[in-house]
């Protein structure tokens, strides 16, 4: 009798446990889902969209970039050629950053309607594809090959 | 030639796989010892074979046959022949190829160790081991077949991705990954021979796979701890884990596997857990699969995902197939599954493992759900979501907090029932090395909740584990007169499987303080700078020398020259550079650390003026990051300790009324 009893007890104690646990998974999810997202699908979610983590993937728009080396601090807008969303990033872009590259940026689309990035990174097929005539860096960066002499 | 080869041995192998895994049922039913003989052959052909079918491949790497249809995708001229042959497992087919080799080579292995076994638990594992090599052939000759023909034959190779020929850590990683994750299949393969037979009531399985286990163990933890040291000293972010699908991939069957470790020890000692130990080792095999399917199939996109096909669905029906027949076995066997013991006290040694499993089970649902979650998004509601870091932190801090805890008091536990004053005594130490870190976090500018928690934890478990060695050694000072260096290397020696784990422990403890001290008191800056110019972060100043360009044999290097300065002296010159290689425009990043025992200097190259009249560079301080490699290879050690053949016979005799001393703390 008594070894019925406590196998109940330990049921309903593994019970409780494992709804706690689910509902903490729960709530875990549900504040810390990131969604990838378009220019064109975070502006139609309005205010509902601000605020949250979002990935925001899209083109950088030519002519859009400012960028100020000395502070660090990187200005553009990224365009899914319907909507445009205003980016602020802290820190040096990727290398291959330049204006039409397509990127994902991390970040919180904020009340003031510019979108703060915490990571920039740029979209590239999976495709490797060779350097076109010209980009090669012995080609681009001639000057900085020639001066360590090899 | 080289292609057919290799195709052919596969095809050979299929046929010989099978054959052996209808034969061996067969001898059993019949009694039949020659065909059981016959059926051990064809694990050993199935290797012989496999082995000739992945030296096949390798070979053609090397010559650069671009007939085969592997090599025409990841071999190069340009490539450095090291390598080349690691390629092996850098790309879909070949990674398959390897595996097959490292479960052909296990199974042979396990199957020769104990072919003169009585009963009929080995020759079930055998079908089983036949049967999952079956499997990763079937998916050779259809979905993931590395020896198609080319026409034509190309006369060079795009070489294999940059990323993964960019450090030494690739040749490291891989191989370990597949060692620890193949390596379950053979305790795996026990608890199915335990269950086919009927043998599951006495714990021989559990004997039988116990250093095929540990073993496994240590290679998946050592990969790990190398995928960490790859993802840090090649991403160039500065960071080690990222709850990425595929780190997560690996380290959900590490916490089932690290659970099992622990909660058979319960099952031999107290005869409980027998349900739960067949459930968490067939869930552990389960989850490697799982694993192999996340990373494999192309439903993540990263770095190790490499192409996306049909390759998803075999894995998908074969864990399915391992699940429901694992179910309908489980349950044909759960009247012998019942407990012999019970719970004496709530302070316990078992309570301890019972807690640690209720534990590390709650930490793998965490990250399995969280890692699935995306996927079951995408199926059922058609959204693209990731679930963020911030989930993954939030839910496994207290889960880590709580393990140290139990880590630190577990080895203090005797069995059955703890006595208060001898407690008191054997916890002492550890309170005294925890309160000593949490004092020293929050000297340093701790403030951080987990942060003082994990430091109070990992002192007060390294205390306990400490204490055990010394305990011992001294005991054995007191009975033997050794000295006391003698009697602690001999008592390792005699209770290979216990101080193999309190070594363990140690290790764990170092990770766990590298990861706690990094994440805490991680300090980083970005800057431009001029040649000549400085930057100080942490109270580590840096000097930009200058920018530079170098044509290597694979690749174009672009590079900054920066001085760690102590004053006025140069310390070290730190060279983050970009790798160009011709196959990408897009360069590979690749940071440069110096490493002292206190802590890193992580250096990245941002970006660069093509004239180099100024760089941008990242500069981070990563307090007692190197500690976390040495504690992993502390755990290694401790599971190289404990699966060291010889130990727990010879333990088992030291532990005889003999040496009283010595048996009062047994496991």
């Amino acid at each position: 009798m008594t070894m019925k009893r406590s196998k109940w007890g330990a049921l309903a104690a593994v019970g409780v446990l494992v709804m706690a646990f689910g509902w903490l998974i729960y709530g875990g999810l549900d504040s810390n889902v990131v969604y990838f997202l378009t220019p064109k699908e975070l502006a139609a979610k309005g205010v509902e969209g601000m605020d949250k983590p979002v990935r925001l993937g899209g083109q950088v728009k030519p002519g859009s970039v400012v960028w100020d080396e000395k502070a660090l601090d990187l200005r553009f807008t990224v365009t899914d050629g319907t909507s445009e969303i205003a980016v602020h990033s802290k820190g040096a872009p990727p290398q291959m950053f330049k204006d039409g590259q397509g990127v994902v940026i991390e970040g919180r689309y904020g009340k003031d309607s510019v979108f703060k990035s915490t990571s920039l990174m740029v979209k590239h097929s999976n495709e490797y594809k060779a350097p076109e005539k010209g980009e090669r860096p012995s080609e681009m960066y001639k000057s900085l090959m020639k001066s360590s002499g090899s | 030639m080289t292609r057919l080869l290799a195709y052919n041995a596969i095809i050979v192998a299929t046929a010989i796989s099978l054959l052996g895994a209808v034969l061996l049922p067969v001898a059993i039913r019949r009694g039949r010892r020659d065909w059981l003989t016959l059926g051990y052959a064809a694990v050993y052909t199935n290797f012989v074979l496999v082995t000739v079918a992945t030296l096949a491949l390798v070979w053609g790497l090397v010559t650069h046959d671009f007939s085969i249809s592997y090599v025409a995708q990841v071999g190069s001229r340009a490539t450095p022949l090291f390598f080349t042959v690691i390629s092996l497992w850098g790309a879909l087919e070949g990674s398959i190829v390897f595996w097959a080799w490292v479960l052909a080579l296990y199974g042979a292995a396990a199957v020769y160790f104990n072919r003169g076994r009585e009963g009929h638990l080995v020759p079930y594992a055998a079908v089983t081991l036949l049967l999952v090599s079956l499997f990763f052939h079937v998916l050779l000759l259809g979905p993931a077949n590395p020896f198609q023909p080319v026409f034509p034959v190309p006369f060079d190779g795009p070489g294999p991705n940059p990323l993964l020929q960019n450090h030494i850590l690739m040749a490291v990683h891989p191989p370990l990954l597949y060692l620890g994750y193949v390596g379950f299949t053979v305790p795996f393969a026990f608890a199915v021979g335990a269950m086919l037979s009927g043998e599951v009531a006495s714990d021989d399985w559990i004997r039988l796979g116990r250093r095929w286990t540990v073993a496994s163990w240590g290679f998946l933890t050592a990969a790990i701890v190398a995928g960490m040291w790859w993802s840090y000293e090649v991403l160039g972010w500065g960071g080690y884990w990222a709850w990425d699908p595929v780190e997560n991939a690996s380290f959900i069957p590490w916490l089932t596997a690290t659970a099992y470790l622990h909660s058979v020890m319960v099952q031999e000692r107290r005869g409980m857990l027998k349900l739960w130990n067949l459930n968490l080792m067939v869930g552990t095999f389960v989850l490697t699969i799982l694993g192999t399917f996340l990373t494999r199939s192309g439903i993540i996109s990263s770095v190790h995902a490499f192409t996306t096909g049909t390759i998803g669905y075999y894995f998908l029906a074969f864990i399915g197939i391992v699940l429901v027949a694992a179910l309908f076995m489980v349950a044909g066997n759960s009247d012998r599954l019942a407990s012999e013991g019970r719970l004496d006290a709530p302070l316990s040694r078992e309570t301890a493992f019972l807690v640690q499993n209720l534990l590390f089970t709650a930490f793998m649902f965490t990250v399995l759900i969280g890692t699935l979650f995306p996927l079951v998004a995408e199926a059922a509601r058609g959204v693209k979501v990731s679930v963020g870091e911030p989930f993954f932190n939030k839910m496994s801090l207290p889960l880590m907090v709580a393990l140290l805890f139990l880590m630190g008091v577990g080895p203090a536990l005797p069995w059955r029932k703890a006595a208060g004053e001898e407690l008191k005594g054997r916890l002492l130490p550890g309170i005294v090395l925890g309160v000593l870190f949490a004092i020293g976090v929050v000297a340093a500018g701790g403030r951080g909740a987990y942060s003082v928690l994990a430091f109070l934890f990992a002192g007060f478990a390294l205390g306990t584990n400490l204490q055990e060695f010394v305990r011992g050694a001294n005991a054995r000072v007191k009975a033997h007169g050794e000295s006391f260096v003698m009697a602690l290397v001999r008592l390792v020696a005699a209770n290979r499987r216990r101080y193999g784990g309190y070594t363990a422990h140690i290790g764990v403890i170092m990770v766990a303080v590298g990861i706690a001290a990094s994440s805490t008191f991680k300090t980083e800056q970005e800057a431009t700078l001029t040649p000549g110019q400085t930057m100080t972060v942490a109270g580590h100043t840096l000097r930009f020398k200058n920018a530079w360009g170098r044509q290597e044999k694979q690749r174009e290097v672009i590079g900054a020259t920066m001085e760690w300065m102590d004053g006025d002296r140069v310390r070290a010159q730190i060279e983050p550079r970009m790798n160009y290689y011709p196959t990408q425009q897009e360069p590979v990043p690749t940071p440069d650390v110096r490493s002292t025992l206190r802590g890193d200097i992580y250096l990245s190259l941002m970006a660069f003026k093509a004239d180099g009249s100024n760089v941008t560079v990242k500069v981070i301080w990563e307090p007692l990051v190197p500690w976390i490699w040495i504690g992993g290879m502390v755990v290694c050690l401790g599971a190289i300790v404990g699966a060291w053949p010889g130990g727990r016979e010879r333990g088992r005799a030291v532990a005889t009324p003999a040496a009283p001393a010595l048996a009062e703390g047994q496991p």
